[in-house]
């Protein structure tokens, strides 16, 4: 006996290039179902956001212990670059959100065009940020190389901080700003490429014609997690970037 | 209200051909590997979480064996620290934090509020599987050189060790994914799937109790498995949040570790507070007193819980006036905690309390809570505290709550729903001097802690001065006969599967809709969708002869 197999509730497709939608079986209606995933994600993006929250306290904890060695460490990085990446994340988030539209309107190929856009802003994100962290690896800021050569004790030196230019050399533990910097940015990058995989995965399912004005929870889930990648980015830019 | 009647003995009828039910409706290894039956999940965390608990038990013998001499008996120092780790991540990781909303929560609460299924059944099956991957690698990290920080992982101690330190972060890491996405589908079943007619305030109290873990499974964990990667990346590529050397603060650890450990306290004992809110009301034949008071104090605990966790670091060194607000909003706990435990006991008085094994197993957790609770007050005195900070009285303390309450707990709902889950009786005789010698062993292993403690005797040490050796071999006489009693239960449990004596229909008498649904539940859990008319435990509904019938 399969899990699937009971009295199902069929929501019918919009067109033949659809394909209609069979409610899993212990849900009673569709709504049920709907709200169960909404209400499920919404969850899952809490936890996600303690999850940052603990790197978030880490910042402002060590901002307040070494307030010069952030400010130098700020000036250090691109705020150009930063708010390129900015711009192209919230573009992405336009384009995601005209992509559920598209989606819940039965527009099958806009839909497509518009999850194709926002996998691209995805991609250009990333390869903004390689430049910029190409740039610390060549001044010895993040020598990405030496990343896992750990501390040697006897010099009381880190392999991966090297700062060849010494613009870290007046302030307290010159390090700290740029492994706040890394853990932050590497980890939000992290959820980037997620998010990119999983848009992908929906742009498969709407490809397959299974997501229309009668179902189109998952292109909506796949969203709220764009938006969420893109809001701790609006939070990471003025904090790494800009504060002084 | 009260319902005297006393239990009828009628003739059992002529044995049929067992129904169709959850255990037997499809076979074979993939049946059950892939499941998406809550039950099955359910059984599935029952096997893993009991054999986390007997091996995290086996590692608790040792360490008392071990104490039995001033000098140590069996390990060296190094060993000692890694087999009370062992004992203490097993203990809180694999088995307490897990085991009821794994295996009861997931067999029980859908039942209980007229659902099929848990909201998410894939996410369900998921949780178990990131349940099995951190379990082995726990298991990997003992091979890979074991782990000696104590389960709580300070730093700077757990940056500098050359153990395994960054697999079992891992482990962890994993495990409370496991456990956000338990929280995270139970929150959104008694959200979205209780059955016509289950209005909030009809919901059993077991229920209550694992949503309001629920939230903070899924708002406290997340801090943690930040924290674990945070130590991982420290001892990776040294990035020195934690680390003195490097300008970062050990002490920021330990709040981080706090804000997660201290609601995962309330994780575990508020699901073990569900069960016996249920089995009061159950054996004594009785509504439960106080109602809306014990759901609502569930709440109230888990908010509190976010706000105390400076309680565990009195000696580090934190604001003297953060300890002040932490100390007293401590004491906060107490009051929605004192609220349970007098409505238990108000409820079982003048009730028409029927003394059978998941009762007494009840009953002790009654005595062994008061203790627990009453002694979580004296630490969280701060002055009282400076001097009983990291010695027996915690270790103690803790135990009567994590061990004594918890475990106790786990172990009555087991023996209450085993009937509902399997259709099968366990020897009532067995379970009885079972229960007898896991009160008797467990307070003779903790009594004499709470003793050498408030000496001085500070926990973790290998080694000790004779003067404690009276109270540490009671300690390991208590703990072998705890041992032993817990070995019995495992035996008649076991037996019971093979001896096949069939359960009634409904067993103890319960009215809340797991007892409704037919024993064992089908793979649908009701035969026909539920639909609730009457008011939670509301005895005088009861149809007497439909419980007396033997289940198929």
């Amino acid at each position: 006996m399969s899990h699937d197999d009971h009295h199902a509730v069929v929501i019918p497709a919009p067109g033949p290039e659809f394909v209609p939608h069979t409610v899993a079986h212990h849900f009673s209606t569709p709504v049920q179902e709907f709200q169960a995933g909404k209400l499920g994600f919404w969850l899952f993006l809490a936890t996600e956001i303690l999850l940052f929250g603990g790197l978030f306290a880490a910042y402002f904890y060590f901002h307040e212990m070494f307030p010069e060695t952030f400010r130098v460490g700020g000036q250090q990085l691109d705020w150009r670059l930063g708010a390129l990446n900015t711009s192209v994340l919230l573009l992405s988030s336009w384009t995601m959100a005209m992509g559920v539209r598209s989606a819940q309107t039965s527009q099958k190929s806009k839909t497509m065009i518009y999850l194709t856009l926002t996998v691209l802003g995805a991609v250009g994100f990333m390869v903004i940020k390689f430049i910029e962290y190409k740039a610390k690896n060549e001044h010895g800021l993040i020598v990405f190389g030496s990343l896992f050569d750990g501390y040697d004790g006897a010099t009381g030196q880190l392999a991966w901080f090297k700062d060849y230019h010494g613009v870290m050399a007046d302030v307290p533990h010159g390090h700290m700003f740029f492994a706040i910097y890394l853990t932050m940015t590497a980890i939000h990058g992290l959820h980037v490429i997620i998010g990119a995989i999983a848009i992908i995965y929906v742009m498969r399912g709407t490809a397959k014609g299974r997501y229309h004005a009668g179902y189109y929870l998952p292109v909506d889930l796949v969203g709220l997690y764009w938006h969420l990648v893109d809001l701790i980015w609006i939070f990471l830019f003025p904090l790494l970037y800009l504060v002084p | 209200m009260t319902t005297n009647t006393p239990a009828v003995d009628v003739q059992t009828p002529p044995t049929a051909p067992p129904r169709e039910n959850y255990l037997n409706c499809s076979k074979g290894f993939k049946s059950w590997a892939l499941t998406l039956d809550h039950k099955r999940i359910g059984l599935m965390y029952l096997v893993g979480v009991s054999i986390a608990f007997l091996a995290g038990g086996l590692f608790a013998l040792l360490v008392r064996l071990h104490l039995w001499e001033p000098e140590g008996m069996l390990f060296s120092n190094i060993e000692y620290n890694q087999i009370f780790t062992l004992h203490g991540a097993f203990m809180v990781f694999l088995f307490v934090i897990p085991a009821i909303p794994g295996s009861l929560g997931n067999v029980v609460m859908p039942l209980m509020v007229g659902a099929k299924d848990v909201a998410l059944p894939k996410l369900n099956l998921l949780s178990f599987y990131l349940w099995l991957a951190g379990a082995v690698l726990a298991v990997l990290a003992i091979v890979l050189g074991g782990f000696d920080t104590g389960w709580t992982f300070y730093a700077p101690y757990s940056l500098y060790t050359d153990r395994a330190v960054v697999t079992i972060g891992l482990a962890i890491f994993i495990l409370g994914f496991s456990s956000i996405f338990t929280g995270l589908n139970f929150i959104v079943t008694v959200h979205k799937l209780r059955a016509p007619g289950m209005t909030w305030f009809r919901m059993p109290l077991f229920v209550w109790a694992i949503y309001a873990t629920a939230i903070l499974q899924v708002l406290a964990t997340p801090v943690l498995g930040i924290t674990v990667l945070l130590v991982a990346f420290e001892r990776l590529y040294n990035i020195g949040i934690f680390d003195p050397r490097l300008g970062g603060d050990p002490v920021l650890f330990e709040h981080f570790f706090w804000f997660y450990s201290h609601p995962a306290v309330y994780i575990m004992v508020l699901p073990a507070f569900g069960i016996i809110s249920e089995l009061v009301s159950v054996h004594s034949r009785k509504p439960l007193f106080g109602y809306k008071l014990i759901a609502f104090s569930s709440i109230a605990i888990a908010v509190i819980s976010f706000l105390v966790w400076g309680h565990h670091m009195f000696t580090s060194g934190q604001s003297t006036y953060a300890m002040f607000a932490f100390s007293f909003l401590t004491f906060f706990v107490a009051i929605p905690t004192a609220i349970k435990e007098f409505s238990w006991v108000a409820t079982v008085w003048k009730g028409s309390v029927a003394l059978n094994s998941p009762m007494l197993y009840t009953l002790a957790f009654l005595v062994i809570f008061a203790i627990g609770g009453l002694t979580g007050v004296i630490l969280g005195a701060l002055n009282v505290d400076l001097h009983l900070h990291d010695t027996y009285f915690v270790v103690a303390h803790f135990h009567y709550v994590m061990m004594g309450s918890i475990a106790l707990a786990f172990f009555a709902g087991l023996h209450h729903w085993w009937p509902k889950m399997f259709g099968v009786m366990y020897n009532e005789f067995q379970a009885k001097i079972a229960c007898a010698l896991i009160f008797i062993g467990f307070n003779g292993t903790f009594l004499p802690q709470f003793v050498m403690g408030s000496r001085g005797m500070p926990r973790r040490y290998a080694t000790y001065v004779p003067e404690y050796a009276p109270y540490h071999q009671a300690s390991t006489i208590g703990a072998m006969v705890l041992g032993a009693g817990v070995a019995l239960m495992v035996f008649y449990l076991i037996a019971s599967l093979f001896q096949r004596k069939r359960a009634k229909e409904n067993q103890w008498g319960g009215v809340t809709l797991d007892w409704v649904a037919p024993t064992p539940p089908p793979h649908l859990n009701f035969d026909v969708e539920p639909k609730v008319v009457h008011e939670v435990y509301d005895y005088s509904t009861l149809d007497y002869d439909s419980m007396q019938r033997d289940c198929k």
